[in-house]
């Protein structure tokens, strides 16, 4: 009889691949815009929609969108939210926050980000203004974007977003 | 069997590096130039099936911004090969057949570049013998190479002379990326890059897409004067492990050529994706092409190779053959996988 062996249970394959990434030329638009404090969205030639960060085409048409840039203002309005009490590993930040979904004024997307609010208060509907960095401190990325912030305006009215919940 | 015609092709040119554009960038107008040729600005394909690996990316499911290009709401019915987009024309194929579309869109789009390729594609080895060496794509096939010189079953000349013909006949493509005139003699005497290969033995790395467009019966007679019917269409697979195939000689594109029915009558063009001079030399011969035949009018994958989309290239180069009535009868070839180990051959008619 052969002798019983153990099974085999761990084998150790390390697996490392270089990659030079190139984020694309309309990633990189948007990018650049938002490390000189503007948030560049583009237009589908189609039927106007305005999509926002700007990427290559419009997902819907696949019309593709060349060059043109609009700048969008930074108030929105949260389409919606979730208080997070859950800790991440990746996710640095003190418990509980709000993530949001805010539609930029112009925009027909939605972007996600932070809000800094009152748990109690934030709702569906509410006026938005983002808090940037110093400008000292910009970059090429979307957390030059802080978080947003509630202000005194009063609530959008839920026709004029409901399409992009 | 169900009669299905290629009757739309595009491009990117082939490029080394394209600097600024991402993968999906670059397919985009190769779609959009595709849709508009064919007045499909608006109407949907019945069917949508895709090429590409997320492992040229270096991202997970990049493929699924590739929709992007195509406009997928309302949304279409989709699908995606992690292979060159000749296999993706396969299901397309298959699923025309099957009743399922009267017309479908099939692209494939990589941008090697961005990583270094002959690595990255020690990861279709097997993963736990093969796969740890990391044995990469050139000395493999230059391990294939090294047999077929001993046997005395090619000679290096004759793959000089390969690369010799495909240079030169892409001086006439606007997409090719290795074109111009050369002396096999020349070529012979620079040195070896992974012996015994030299730099004109493999094919360029390039980044690109390309696209086709399928349609049935009636509907291929409305989108093209000529369409290019396929005839016959098969693909066959070898073994992962290299050492229980016959490397000197391509099995599976013998297979798969007999199931395409290539042998029912002469061949005027044939397209070949063959990345290696003596790898191109094993299809011709498992192709049994002859003088009479044309091969590689556009450089075949020697003058331009768009990982995912070059064999893909190769079906829609025959088939524009067939379109301009420059041949009756073309095939076209698409290989993936460590030294030809999986073949597809496709038979396209006037």
């Amino acid at each position: 009889m052969s002798e019983a062996k153990e099974p085999l249970e761990l084998l150790r394959i390390p697996i490392e691949l270089d990659y030079t990434f190139s984020a694309g030329q309309s990633a990189s638009r948007f990018l650049r815009g938002i490390a000189e404090g503007k948030l560049l969205g583009q237009k589908c030639p189609v039927d106007g929609r305005v999509y926002f960060p700007s990427r290559g085409a419009c997902p819907q048409h696949g019309m593709p969108f060349g060059g043109d840039t609009l700048e969008l203002s930074d108030k929105g309005t949260i389409v919606t939210y979730a208080i997070v009490r859950v800790p991440s590993e990746n996710i640095p930040l003190e418990l509980p926050y709000i993530a949001v979904q805010v539609l930029l004024d112009g925009a027909d997307t939605v972007l996600m980000h932070l809000l800094k609010a009152k748990l109690e208060d934030v709702h569906m509907g509410m006026r938005v203004k983002a808090t940037w960095r110093p400008k000292s401190e910009w970059t090429t990325s979307v957390g030059n974007i802080l978080y947003f912030e509630p202000i005194a305006e009063p609530d959008a009215p839920y026709d004029s977003y409901k399409e992009h919940i | 069997m169900r009669e299905v015609a290629v009757v739309g092709f595009t491009q990117s040119p082939c490029m080394r590096r394209e600097p600024d554009r991402n993968e999906v960038e670059i397919l985009i107008p190769v779609i959009h130039e595709l849709r508009k040729s064919l007045g499909f600005e608006k109407e949907s394909f019945d069917f949508v099936c895709s090429g590409s690996s997320d492992y040229l990316a270096g991202q997970s499911f990049a493929f699924v911004s590739g929709l992007d290009a195509i406009g997928a709401w309302p949304p279409v019915c989709e699908s995606h090969v992690e292979m060159d987009g000749a296999w993706a024309l396969y299901e397309a194929w298959v699923k025309m057949q099957m009743g399922y579309a009267d017309t479908a869109l099939v692209y494939g789009f990589g941008k090697p570049s961005m990583g270094d390729l002959p690595i990255t594609m020690a990861l279709q080895l097997d993963p736990y013998v093969n796969t740890p060496l990391w044995p990469d794509a050139i000395s493999l096939a230059a391990l294939q190479a090294r047999l077929l010189l001993d046997a005395g079953l090619v000679t290096e000349r004759e793959m000089a002379e390969h690369a010799v013909r495909d240079r030169k006949n892409a001086k006439r493509n606007p997409f090719a990326q290795v074109k111009g005139d050369f002396q096999a003699a020349s070529l012979l005497k620079k040195p070896k890059l992974v012996s015994p290969l030299r730099q004109h033995d493999c094919a360029p790395i390039s980044d690109g897409a390309s696209a086709v467009v399928l349609a049935a019966g009636d509907r291929a007679r409305e989108l093209a004067k000529r369409p290019a019917w396929i005839r016959g269409i098969a693909h066959i697979v070898e073994p992962q492990e290299l050492g229980v195939r016959d490397l000197t000689r391509s099995r599976s594109t013998e297979l798969a050529a007999a199931r395409a029915g290539i042998w029912k009558g002469a061949v005027d063009v044939a397209e070949l994706s063959a990345p290696f001079t003596h790898q191109e030399i094993l299809v011709e011969r498992a192709l049994g092409l002859g003088a009479k035949t044309r091969i590689n009018p556009s450089g075949g994958a020697l003058a331009g190779n768009p990982l995912m989309a070059v064999g893909l290239s190769r079906i829609g180069e025959a088939a524009r053959r067939i379109w301009d009535g420059s041949a009756s009868r073309a095939v076209a070839h698409a290989t993936s996988g460590p030294c030809l180990q999986q073949n597809l051959v496709c038979v396209l008619e006037g």
